[in-house]
């Protein structure tokens, strides 16, 4: 005999059922707000929309990587805005690396000293808010630097004042795009080469110099690039004070080097800690086993300990990443232009609450997802080498 | 004849200790000697400016203000007596379960022995004085009366909802309401935080729930909602509930900025907390499903009463971690006006009288964090291993 099981005990109906109420309840309560946000909005005559990206901004922005002017329309200047977010999150990315890899290392160095100095950096900046650091960078550091006529200069040739710092830079001169096409064409032949004369030597056990082959294709290929536009590929210009501002050399404004130096500082204190732990999770057997080879210590760091570190640094190091590109947002609180600041001038200005703040998730989204793709690649590349 | 040798001389003592942990080697000995440059140089520079250059009355004279913003003078008794319970609390379970908690608790004390010497008035004396005897006798209390524990970690519960009716009031004649717009200073940034844990916690363990559903529906909503707030900085959050939170709201139903704020935080944090109960849930071994299920527990039970239980106890560590980033985040509603400690900081620099005593404030502001981020933090590695996550 069959039993009939009742329909909200059947194993292949309960879920189906659970689904609906679930939808059904998403949906009435997002109909819910979307009703009292169109009420809202027919009261004061608005329309969602974003047509008004095409009307003109009228606000200027301090700092641009791209040509704009106020009379430019508020796409314009949310792009720009974009473009100023994605040079701070490429930067601090890289400076943030290097330093947490070098503080990260430190934390576990035989030298009593270093090894407390990197911890104490690390817990100071872990337990205090970014943003109390960006505003003591910004008004305990940056406005507390000398006016701009006194500007103390380090050595090297670097300008650090209330207006900002400027470094010594390379200028291109008309020769430079050659310079630098005959440079990559080096450096790809070098490096074929390095790999074919070090197959070579690996097979018949003579030595066959790879790397001097390679520096040798690389001096070539940058002789021809010479012969052929006969100039210097590159200029350095040194920063001047030129009346109230610097003129010459690479100059980075006191709210960029504020964002900058705040989200290196900070992030950098995080990776340490992750390149501690991953370097940790080596077990200490390769570390010896290493010794024992005879590698000395930065050889084995280099050559054993870090390729296998990697791999269990690469995915809190992307998350570290994209709290650094999120945390550029906090560029509001000192006044550089980012992508937030200048939504947030735009939503002052037209008053799109709903319409701007759809756009900056979407766009942070983006950053956030890019970030994450590019990062998984790479951590799928590293994972191959695991046996 | 057996001859006993001493260890070469400089191996041992302080010598010894020098050479191996800061010369040995070229390299060593230059790090050590640029770091003793750097470190000097910074120490001197820090220690001059704060007992020399330093002008710290501005935190003497705006104190109340930095502590709990411009909660009305004569109710301030009522934050007293929130704070006296949690001394008691502490102090309590201090006598009870000792450990991590004993520590915590003597440091509690010992800080407000120590600002009772300090030249405040008298009332804030008395009851600094009131609150390290709290923690006394909650010590002696728990010490000869273990019956204590359950009722003490039910009050421990049950604090929280007492203390924001506290300090918001009934309305009765002794028992004012004070709107949560008069609330600030440190006292609102902890508020601020706890707020955003409590109410996120719940949201949270079902958006991790729903998360390792087997229905797609509620996964993929679930794994939209964290992912879109884990994509999207903590800042726009923020901005999104102060400006669109009104808008999506029905008419003659308005927040403050502060309630505003806290619903941002708990939005927020609901995310993280998700997948910090997720990493839980994925810790629980298939066994004990199936366990459950052969014992003929429905889902529900096998959820809430098996795996749960389970999975939380294995995150609580990451949590109180949580809880730390939170307690630093909330700084951000600082951006959106809102009078926090650091918002309140930075609101007293803007008079007139204060200008320019920025370094102070924000030197003081980092040195607060600091010590709470860190006791917390300290409390919460202390915690990890009294509770065996990762040993078992």
């Amino acid at each position: 005999m069959r039993t009939v099981v009742p329909f909200w005990r059947d194993n292949r109906i309960v879920p189906i059922l659970v689904q609906l109420f679930f939808l059904v309840l998403v949906i009435l309560l997002g109909g819910f707000f979307y009703n009292n946000l169109q009420v809202g909005l027919d009261k004061t005559g608005m329309k969602l929309g974003f047509s008004f990206l095409n009307q003109s901004a009228g606000f200027s922005i301090k700092e641009t990587s791209i040509q704009y002017s106020p009379a430019d329309s508020y796409g314009r200047a949310l792009l720009v805005g974009f473009t100023n977010t994605i040079k701070v999150a490429f930067w601090g990315i890289i400076l943030a690396t290097i330093l947490g890899v070098f503080v990260g290392i430190g934390r576990l160095s035989s030298n009593w000293l270093v090894r407390n100095v990197a911890a104490v950096y690390v817990e100071i900046i872990r337990n205090t808010p970014l943003l109390v650091q960006l505003y003591i960078w910004y008004f305990a550091l940056f406005m507390q630097l000398p006016k701009i006529q006194d500007s103390i200069i380090l050595p090297g040739s670097i300008h650090l004042s209330n207006r900002g710092l400027a470094l010594p830079w390379l200028v291109s001169t008309s020769g430079t795009r050659i310079w630098l096409a005959f440079f990559l064409v080096g450096i790809v032949a070098g490096f074929l080469i390095y790999k074919k004369q070090t197959e070579k030597q690996l097979i018949t056990g003579i030595d066959r110099y790879p790397a001097l082959w390679a520096m040798g294709a690389l001096l070539l290929s940058l002789l021809f690039a010479w012969l052929i536009t006969m100039d210097k590929p590159f200029l350095l210009t040194v920063p001047t004070v030129d009346g109230l501002r610097y003129s010459g050399g690479y100059r980075l404004s006191p709210e960029f080097a504020t964002i900058l130096l705040g989200l290196v500082v900070y992030t950098g204190a995080f990776i340490a800690e992750i390149v501690r732990a991953g370097i940790q999770a080596v077990s200490k057997g390769q570390t010896e086993a290493a010794k024992a080879l005879g590698l000395g210590h930065s050889l084995s760091l280099r050559l054993v300990i870090l390729p296998q570190a990697l791999r269990v640094i690469i995915p809190s190091m992307t998350s570290q990443y994209l709290n650094l590109a999120k945390n550029s947002s906090l560029a509001i609180a000192v006044g550089y232009p980012d992508f937030f600041s200048v939504s947030g001038t735009t939503l002052n200005q037209t008053g799109r609450a709903v319409e701007i703040i759809t756009l900056v998730m979407v766009a942070y989204l983006s950053i956030s997802l890019l970030t994450s793709l590019l990062m998984n690649i790479f951590n799928k590349r590293m994972r191959l080498v695991e046996r | 004849m057996e001859t006993k040798m001493e260890p070469p001389k400089n191996t041992i003592g302080i010598i010894g200790w020098l050479r191996k942990n800061l010369f040995n080697g070229w390299f060593n000995s230059l790090l050590t000697i640029i770091f003793l440059w750097i470190v000097f140089t910074v120490l001197y520079a820090a220690l001059k400016w704060v007992f020399v250059t330093a002008d710290w009355t501005v935190i003497v004279v705006n104190l109340r203000l930095l502590l709990v913003g411009q909660y009305p003078q004569d109710q301030i008794f009522r934050v007293w007596l929130a704070l006296t319970l949690v001394s008691t609390l502490t102090g309590l379970s201090w006598g009870l379960w000792k450990g991590t908690i004993g520590n915590l608790a003597i440091a509690l004390g010992a800080s407000f022995l120590i600002l009772s010497l300090f030249p405040f008035s008298g009332e804030v004396k008395t009851w600094l004085l009131v609150n390290a005897t709290a923690i006394g006798l909650g010590y002696v209390l728990g010490r000869y009366f273990p019956i204590l524990r359950k009722p003490t970690a039910a009050s421990w519960i049950l604090l929280f909802p007492f203390i924001i009716v506290l300090l918001r009031g009934l309305g009765t004649s002794w028992l004012p309401i004070v709107g949560t717009n008069l609330w600030g200073g440190l006292m609102l940034t902890f508020l601020l935080a706890i707020v955003a844990i409590v109410f996120s916690f719940p949201l949270g363990v079902l958006l991790a729930l729903g998360r390792t559903s087997k229905l797609p529906l509620v996964r993929y909503l679930s794994i939209g909602y964290i992912e879109l707030i884990r994509g999207v900085p903590l800042i726009t959050i923020l901005f999104m509930a102060q400006l669109m939170l009104p808008l999506f709201l029905p008419e003659g139903v308005t927040l403050d900025r502060v309630l505003r704020a806290m619903a941002g935080l708990t939005l927020f944090s609901a995310a993280y907390l998700a997948e910090n109960v997720r990493s839980g849930l994925q810790s629980i071994p298939r066994g004990q499903y199936e366990a459950a299920q052969a014992l003929g527990l429905s889902n529900f039970k096998t959820t809430f009463l098996i795996v749960l239980p389970q999975a939380l106890r294995a995150v609580i560590p990451i949590l109180v971690g949580q809880f730390i980033a939170l307690f630093k985040d909330t700084s951000l509603v600082s951006i959106v006006g809102i009078l926090d400690f650091l918002g309140i900081g930075r609101s007293i620099v803007a008079q007139p009288e204060f200008l320019g005593r920025q370094r102070e404030i924000l030197i003081f502001a980092a040195a607060i964090y600091f010590v709470f981020s860190y006791a917390m933090s300290y409390a919460s590695r202390r915690l990890e291993k009294s509770l065996g996550v990762g040993e078992r």
